[in-house]
C-alpha cells in the first residue's frame, strides 16, 4: 500500500498539449476516481502513472519513491484494463501467474496467491478454462484477479466496466467497491461514466481539457460545484443553466433578473460580484419543484414527459424559449402540453460569475 | 434476377481462371503416367491400359541423384522459410513496435526490397557469394532466398501485429514480462495465422527457383530438384518420361507443406483476448 504523489506533471505531443501542470496526492488506502469527458486526459494521467506513456515534464512518487523514469514493472502498480487485455492462449490460472513466473516467485506462493484472488472472485471452477471461454464479467474478474496477485501499492483502473452490460457493470461495480474495503488498497480509477464516479469514490477528480476542474468527496462535487463545467458534468441529468444579470447588491443579497425566470433575491455572503456583472443561474432537475416559492421562480409549458417509473421527467419549455429538464417524483406526473410554475429553494441554486467559477459562500450539507 | 447474373459471372470468370492454372499442371501429371509416343501421339487424352506406363517415374526414381535433389530443395526450402518467419516476425515487432532513430529508413529500405525483383542483383551476389567461399553450397541459396523472402513477410507480419490490441501489450508490460517474452510468448502465439500465410508465400517461390541454383550451385550434390529435372532435357534428345514424372513428384512436398500450414490459417485465435 502507497501514497501516490503527481507533481507538476505535464504531457504534450509535439504542440498538442494534453495534461497541464497537474497536481494531484492520494492517500494511503484511498480510492481516487478521475472523471471527465473523452478527451480530457484521464487515461493520459493513469497511464503515465503506470509508466506506460512517457512524462513531458513533472514527477510522479509512489510511497517514497520516485518512479518517473522507472518502468511499469518497477513501479509495483498492476492496471485492469477496458478491454480486459487476457492472454487468449493461456488458462486463467496461467493468466495470473504469467507475469509473476518473471519475478522469480515460488511455485507455491505463486499458487497460494491465485487461489486467494480465486476465492475472493470466485474464479475457481474457471481456472483451467481460456479467456474466449468466459462471459464478459468473468474475464474482467480475472483481469482484476491477475492484478490481485501481484499485491501491488497501487490498482490503476482503466474503464473497466465500460464493456460489460447494465447488469453486470452494477455487480461488478459492488464487486470492486467490496473489494477496496477488503484489500483496503490504494486504487486510482479512470471512468467517464459519473454514477461509478459517484458510488466507487472516496474523492473523485474531475478533469477537463488536460486540468483538474475540482477534486473533493462525491457529495462536495455534486452540492458545491467549484465551476459551470463541474456543475454541468456532475448530475444527470445536466443541471439546468440561465443567463442573468445582476441588478443589485445590498448586504449580502443580490438581485437577479433573466429573460427566462421571476426575478430573485439569492444570499451570496460576501462573494465578489458588482452590479452589472452577467451570472449564470444553476438549478438541478431534482431540484426543480413543481409549486410557486419565493426564490427561484421559473414558468413554462411542458413539451415531453419521460417516464421512469417512480420518477418521470418533464421536458420543458419556458420564459424567452429556454428548454430546460424538471424531475417530478410520485404518481401523477403532469402531461405534456400542461402550463407549469417550478421553484427552487435557495440552498439549490448555483451561481457562476462570467469566468465560470462559483459565486458565494461555502456552505456545509 | 440480377444478383443471379452477377454471381454467375463471378463463378465463371474464377472457374475460367481456375482452369487456366490447373490444365498445364494436370497436363503434366497425366503425361508423366503414358508411355513415349503417347506422350507425342495424344497428349491431351488421359492414359488408358495401353498407354498407361511408369518407365519416367522408375528412371527417375532410379536415378542415384534424385534423392539428393530431393534432400537439397527440402534444406533449403525449409531453412530459408524458418529464417525468413523467425527473422521477419521480429523485425516486424521491432518496426512496428519500437520507435527508434532509423526505424522509418528502414521500413522504407524494406518495401523496396518489395518492389525490386532480387534477380537484378545476380552478378553481386555471384561475386559476394565467390568472394565469401560460399560458392556451390546450399548456404549461399538460403542466404539468398531469406533476403528474397524477408521484406514482403516483415510488410504482412507488420499488419497483423498492428492488429494485436495495444492493451494486451501494455498488460504485459505491467505484469513485468520482459520485452523478448512478450513477443515470443504473448506476440507469436497470436500470429500463427499469420505466419502461416506467410510460410506458404515464402515457400512456394523458393521451391520452384530455378535461378539462383542455376547460377550458385555447380556440383551435382548441391543440385535442387528443380535443377537436377534439367539433366533430363537435352540440346538433341529430351527424356519426356523422366522430366514429367520428375515434375510430378516435385509437386508433390509443396502440396504437402501447403496442406500442413493451411490447417494453422485458422482465424479468431484472438477471440477471448479483449472484448
Amino acid at each position: 500500500m502507497a501514497k501516490v504523489r503527481i507533481e507538476k506533471l505535464n504531457k504534450a505531443y509535439g504542440d498538442a498539449v494534453i495534461l497541464r501542470d497537474i497536481d494531484l496526492a492520494v492517500d494511503d488506502g484511498e480510492f481516487v476516481v478521475l472523471v471527465g469527458p473523452s478527451g480530457c486526459g484521464k487515461s493520459t494521467l493513469l497511464r503515465m502513472i503506470a509508466g506506460l506513456d512517457g512524462v513531458t515534464s513533472g514527477d510522479i512518487v509512489i510511497g517514497e519513491r520516485r518512479v518517473t523514469g522507472l518502468e511499469p514493472a518497477q513501479r509495483k502498480i498492476a492496471m485492469v484494463f477496458q478491454s480486459y487485455a487476457l492472454y487468449p492462449h493461456m488458462s486463467v490460472r496461467k493468466n495470473m501467474t504469467f507475469g509473476l513466473k518473471f519475478s522469480g516467485m515460488a511455485e507455491d506462493e505463486m499458487a497460494r496467491r491465485v487461489a486467494e484472488a480465486a476465492r475472493m472472485l470466485r474464479l475457481e471452477p474457471l481456472l483451467e478454462r481460456r479467456p474466449k471461454d468466459l462471459s464478459g464479467g468473468q474475464r474482467q474478474r480475472v483481469a482484476i484477479g491477475r492484478a490481485i496477485v501481484r499485491e501491488p501499492d497501487v490498482f490503476l483502473f482503466d474503464e473497466p466496466l465500460s464493456n460489460l452490460d447494465a447488469a453486470l457493470r452494477v455487480s461488478t461495480r459492488v464487486e470492486i467497491a467490496k473489494l477496496h474495503r477488503t484489500l483496503g488498497a490504494t486504487m486510482i480509477y479512470v471512468t467517464h461514466d459519473q454514477v461509478e464516479a459517484m458510488t466507487l469514490a472516496d474523492r473523485i477528480v474531475v478533469m477537463n481539457q488536460g486540468r483538474i476542474a475540482q477534486e473533493g468527496k462525491p457529495l462536495d462535487l455534486y452540492y458545491q460545484p467549484a465551476n459551470l463545467f463541474v456543475a454541468g458534468f456532475i448530475g444527470s441529468p445536466a443541471m439546468n443553466f440561465f443567463e442573468a444579470r445582476v441588478d443589485s447588491i445590498e448586504s449580502g443579497e443580490i438581485s437577479l433578473s433573466g429573460a427566462d425566470f421571476a426575478s430573485f433575491k439569492p444570499a451570496v455572503g460576501n462573494a465578489r460580484v458588482t452590479a452589472g456583472a452577467k451570472v449564470t443561474v444553476g438549478v438541478r432537475p431534482e431540484h426543480l419543484i413543481a409549486a410557486a416559492g419565493s426564490g427561484f421562480q421559473i414558468k413554462g409549458s411542458i413539451e415531453l414527459v419521460e417516464r421512469l417509473g417512480e420518477t418521470s421527467y418533464a421536458h420543458v419549455r419556458a420564459g424567452a424559449d429556454h428548454a430546460l429538464i424538471a424531475e417530478i417524483r410520485g404518481r401523477s406526473a403532469p402531461a405534456a402540453g400542461d402550463s407549469i410554475v417550478l421553484g427552487a429553494a435557495d440552498r439549490d441554486v448555483h451561481l457562476f460569475d462570467a469566468q465560470g467559477m462559483r459565486i458565494g459562500a461555502e456552505e456545509a450539507h | 434476377m440480377r444478383p443471379r447474373i452477377s454471381t454467375f459471372a463471378v463463378h465463371a470468370a474464377l472457374g475460367g481462371y481456375t482452369l487456366l492454372a490447373v490444365l498445364p499442371i494436370l497436363l503434366v501429371v497425366m503425361n508423366s503416367f503414358k508411355a513415349r509416343n503417347a506422350i507425342f501421339a495424344s497428349p491431351l487424352s488421359p492414359p488408358t491400359a495401353q498407354t498407361f506406363s511408369l518407365v519416367g517415374y522408375a528412371k527417375v526414381l532410379g536415378n542415384a541423384h534424385v534423392g539428393t535433389y530431393f534432400m537439397n530443395s527440402l534444406v533449403v526450402t525449409l531453412g530459408s522459410m524458418g529464417l525468413v518467419l523467425l527473422f521477419g516476425a521480429m523485425a516486424a515487432w521491432a518496426l512496428t513496435e519500437y520507435r527508434f532513430r532509423f526505424s522509418t529508413p528502414l521500413v522504407l529500405f524494406m518495401s523496396v526490397g518489395i518492389m525490386v525483383p532480387i534477380r537484378l542483383g545476380s552478378v553481386a551476389i555471384l561475386t559476394m557469394m565467390r568472394q565469401a567461399g560460399l560458392n556451390d553450397t546450399l548456404t549461399a541459396l538460403i542466404l539468398v532466398y531469406v533476403a528474397q523472402g524477408l521484406p514482403l513477410a516483415i510488410f504482412i507480419l507488420s499488419e497483423f501485429i498492428a492488429q494485436i490490441p495495444q492493451d494486451l501489450r501494455d498488460a504485459s508490460r505491467c505484469d513485468g514480462v520482459p520485452e523478448a517474452r512478450i513477443f515470443f510468448e504473448v506476440i507469436a502465439p497470436l500470429l500463427r495465422p499469420a505466419i502461416a500465410t506467410v510460410a506458404v508465400f515464402t515457400m512456394v517461390p523458393i521451391w520452384n527457383d530455378l535461378w539462383f541454383p542455376l547460377i550458385l550451385t555447380s556440383s551435382e550434390s548441391t543440385h535442387t530438384i528443380t535443377l537436377g529435372v534439367q539433366q533430363f532435357l537435352g540440346q538433341y534428345i529430351t527424356d519426356w518420361n523422366s522430366v514429367l514424372a520428375a515434375l510430378s513428384l516435385a509437386i508433390l512436398p509443396v502440396v504437402v507443406i501447403y496442406v500442413i500450414f493451411s490447417r494453422q490459417l485458422i482465424s479468431g485465435l484472438t477471440s477471448g483476448a479483449v472484448k
